[in-house]
Order: C-alpha cells, then structure tokens, then sequence
C-alpha cells in the first residue's frame, strides 16, 4: 500500500468519504472501493471511452483521473443517469428501443457521453452525433443503432423538455 | 495495468509549484492528465512525485488585448473550443481544437499540457508554430518568455528547464477577415494526425496573397514553418496548380518513419495536406468557403 488521502465526493447524489490510494484512477476507485462496476474499463488508457463518467456534468473518462482529484468533485455514473428505481432515463428507453446495444460493455460510456452531448446540442444532426461519440469504441453494433438512439433519445428528451 | 507507487502533491499557488520542482527528485507535472495518465498507467514513466497543477490558481483564463491572446497553460480545450475571442481572433485554433482528441478528452486537457508534452502530431502545437507564439515560463529566477521558434529542442522535448513551469501562452491575432485553414490526415477522427498542415493567408483587394503562414505537423520531430512556400505565396493568387507546385518542396522535409507511415509517406502527404490547407484558406480569405 503506498500513499493514501482522505478524499470526500459526491457520487450519484451520494457523499463518500474514503481513504484512497493516490496512485488508484478513479475508475478504479468507483469499481473496487465503492462497488459502481456499471463503469467499465477497457483499454485503460483513454481510447475506448468505456469508461466516460460525467464530472460535474461534463464527460470525461475516469481512467485518465486519479480518484484524488475528484476531491470535492460531483461525479455521475452509469448507475445514477435513471430518475428512479423502476424507471429509465429516456436515453435508456431510446438504446433499448432502437437496438443501440448487443453485448453492453460500451454502453455506460456511450450513454453518459451522449446525456453531455444532448444538453449541449438537443437538436444535433447525425454527423454532429458520431462525432460526439468518436471517442467511444463500440465492437458489435457498427453504431448504426446507437446513432439512431441517440436521435430518437434527441426527441424524446425534447418532448420531455416541451420543445 | 497501474499507476505505478508516487507521492502526490497539490500546490496551490505557481509558486509553490516552483518550489517543490526545485527540491523534489523525479518530479512530473500533472495538467490535464489526458497524456500523463496514459504514461503512467502503462508504467511509460515512473515519477517519484506527481504535482498536480488543478488546484493552482491563476492559470486558466483566455483573454484578449489589442489583437493580442493571452491564454493561461491550464485552459482546458474545451474551454477554448467555446471561446468567443477563439472562434473570433484565432479561428484556425478553433479549427484544430474540432480535432484534437475527443469531447471527453477535450473537457480535460489543456493547452499547456499539450505544448509540455510536445507530441510532434499534437495540433495545438501546430497552431502556435503557425501564429509565432510566444512561451510564457516561470522559474526560479522569475519570468521569461520564449519564441516558439525556439521552444522545441528536440522530439517531444520543450525548451523549459527541469525547475520551470509552462504558465501561458501569448498569439498575435491576424487581421479580421484573413483566411485560415487546419487539415489532417489520420486513420480515425480524433486520433494523432499522420500528418496535418495548418495555413493562413492574407489577400489584398486584388486577389494577391499579401501574407502567408504555413506549418506541416506530424512529419518532423516539431511542427515545421515551410518559410521557402511562404515566401513564394506572396503576390500570387488563389490558382491550385500554383500552390500544388509550390507545396512539391515538402517532399524535401527530414521526415520520421514509423509502422504506421514510412518518411516517404509523410512527405507525400505533406505535400497533399499542404495544398488542401493553402486552398481553403485562400477560399475562407476570399469568402468562398
């Protein structure tokens, strides 16, 4: 065990206190000591997206942060994005739909990239939506149906929002 | 796949960052992390300590002052990518921030980071080639300032000093209205470029270029200034063939080889991208694009 902090966060609408190790990623920190393993780890160097969270509000992917950074920080992972225990976020009810998942390991990140991408841009274009998830690797769908979920997801949240 | 053991600091002030390089063995600056982290989880590099400039205060602001930007080293991309004095004074900025990375890593990377760690395919390091930025550091021994021409040293290795800190960066802005233009090539979107060319020109009511820059990145160990072209593009008009001519000398750049993209190839694509990047500069200073 090398160098340890005490680090407070909000995770979820949840605080935490804990000892972290200062070497420990955040990713590594949601999945081992806090028990959040919707977040997935892939490449573990910042190119397959899986593990994007979303860092007071903003995505980034949480292998390239160490957990004691998030000092202080608000974080939002895949297990927070639903507004309730038997009820779906409309991006959930929009990837179901629409075939947007096979084997589900990139999801969380897809899902909390496009939650960003869509406050940012509630009306994108297709092109403006496979940009914003050109950073998220995804081996099964050939994106088609997560492109069209993340549209339909668009107009959902813009209904929702009485746009 | 670890960070291997480190001890962590997070200083709060330039100051104390200064004094801890100074007494510390085998210290690494954390900015953005979206290069370092990597590093470190692939055990690339191996710091005793890891400061962390997050918390310092005073580095991240974008601002303008009679056509000059200032620009704090820990500004964040996507900070930039949403700057109205960006997309206003320093378009072609803007125009390569669309490429650098992803909106994840944009949302944590910084311009200082990316100009510390040097990658010769980096685009804002193109840019700064481009616009002749200057370097603000600080040490020890108080400021300085170096120009950018100066500022690499070698592949991947800036002019600062083992107790220097990146604080800023300082571009002069080109004329409303002038033409710009940053184009790459790589095998995906967001990916490292293979090669990318960044070009600006200024066209007088006549059609003839007035003032041209032009840098190919990605090719040589540092973004290079192809000073040769520029020369040559003043007086001339926006014809294709003419720029395809003139951009034939980037064959001529000591290029790198790698398993992706032998030196043969970069030239060969400096030359393309080159081109690209003067015609649509030329087109955007004309208002044809």
């Amino acid at each position: 065990m090398g160098e340890s902090r005490k680090i407070s966060l909000s995770v979820n609408g949840k605080t935490y206190e804990e000892e972290v190790e200062v070497r420990f990623t955040l990713a590594d920190f949601l999945r081992q000591q806090l028990g959040l393993t919707g977040t997935h780890l892939g490449c573990e160097h910042g190119v397959c997206g899986a593990c994007t969270i979303l860092l007071n509000g903003r995505s980034a992917r949480s292998c390239l942060m160490l957990a004691v950074q998030a000092d202080g920080q608000e974080i939002t992972t895949i297990e927070g994005i639903a507004p309730s225990e038997d009820e779906m976020h409309p991006l959930q009810e929009a990837f179901r739909d629409n075939h947007g998942l096979q084997c589900g390991f990139c999801t969380p990140g897809m899902l909390t990239t496009l939650i960003e991408f869509l406050g940012d841009n509630p009306d994108p274009t297709e092109q403006e939506v496979r940009e914003a998830i050109s950073g998220n690797l995804c081996r099964c769908t050939g994106y088609q149906g997560i492109v069209a979920a993340a549209l339909d997801a668009a107009q959902r949240l813009r209904e929702a929002n009485g746009a | 796949m670890k960070p291997p053991p480190f001890s962590y600091h997070d200083p709060s002030s330039v100051g104390e960052v200064i004094s801890l390089l100074g007494e510390l063995e085998n210290p690494k600056l954390l900015a953005g992390g979206q290069s370092l982290m990597p590093m470190l989880n692939m055990r690339y590099v191996m710091p005793d300590h890891v400061i962390d400039l997050n918390k310092v205060e005073g580095l991240s602001y974008i601002e303008e002052n009679g056509g000059t930007i200032s620009i704090g080293g820990m500004t964040r991309q996507r900070e930039l990518e949403y700057s109205d004095v960006i997309r206003a004074k320093c378009p072609l900025m803007y125009d390569a921030l669309l490429q650098v990375g992803h909106r994840q890593t944009r949302n944590r990377g910084t311009i200082g980071g990316s100009l510390s760690h040097l990658d010769p395919a980096a685009e804002l390091p193109t840019v700064c080639a481009a616009h002749d930025a200057t370097i603000l550091v600080q040490g020890p021994n108080g400021e300085r300032e170096i120009p950018f021409p100066d500022f690499p040293v070698a592949y991947m290795t800036p002019a600062t000093e083992m107790d220097e800190l990146l604080t800023g960066v300082k571009i002069q802005a080109w004329s409303d209205g002038h033409g710009y233009a940053f184009v790459e090539f790589a095998r995906r979107h967001g990916d490292f470029a293979i090669t990318s060319a960044a070009a600006m020109l200024e066209v007088g009511g006549d059609g003839g270029i007035t003032r041209a820059s032009l840098t190919v990145g990605g090719v040589s160990a540092a973004p290079i200034r192809m000073n040769e072209i520029e020369q040559a593009l003043i007086g001339q008009a926006g014809d294709e063939e003419k720029f395809r001519e003139l951009c034939e000398s980037c064959r001529e750049i000591d290029a790198l080889g790698d398993v992706y993209a032998s030196s043969e190839y970069r030239q060969h694509l400096a030359t393309v991208m080159s081109r690209r990047a003067l015609v649509k500069a030329y087109d955007r200073a004309t208002g044809k694009a």
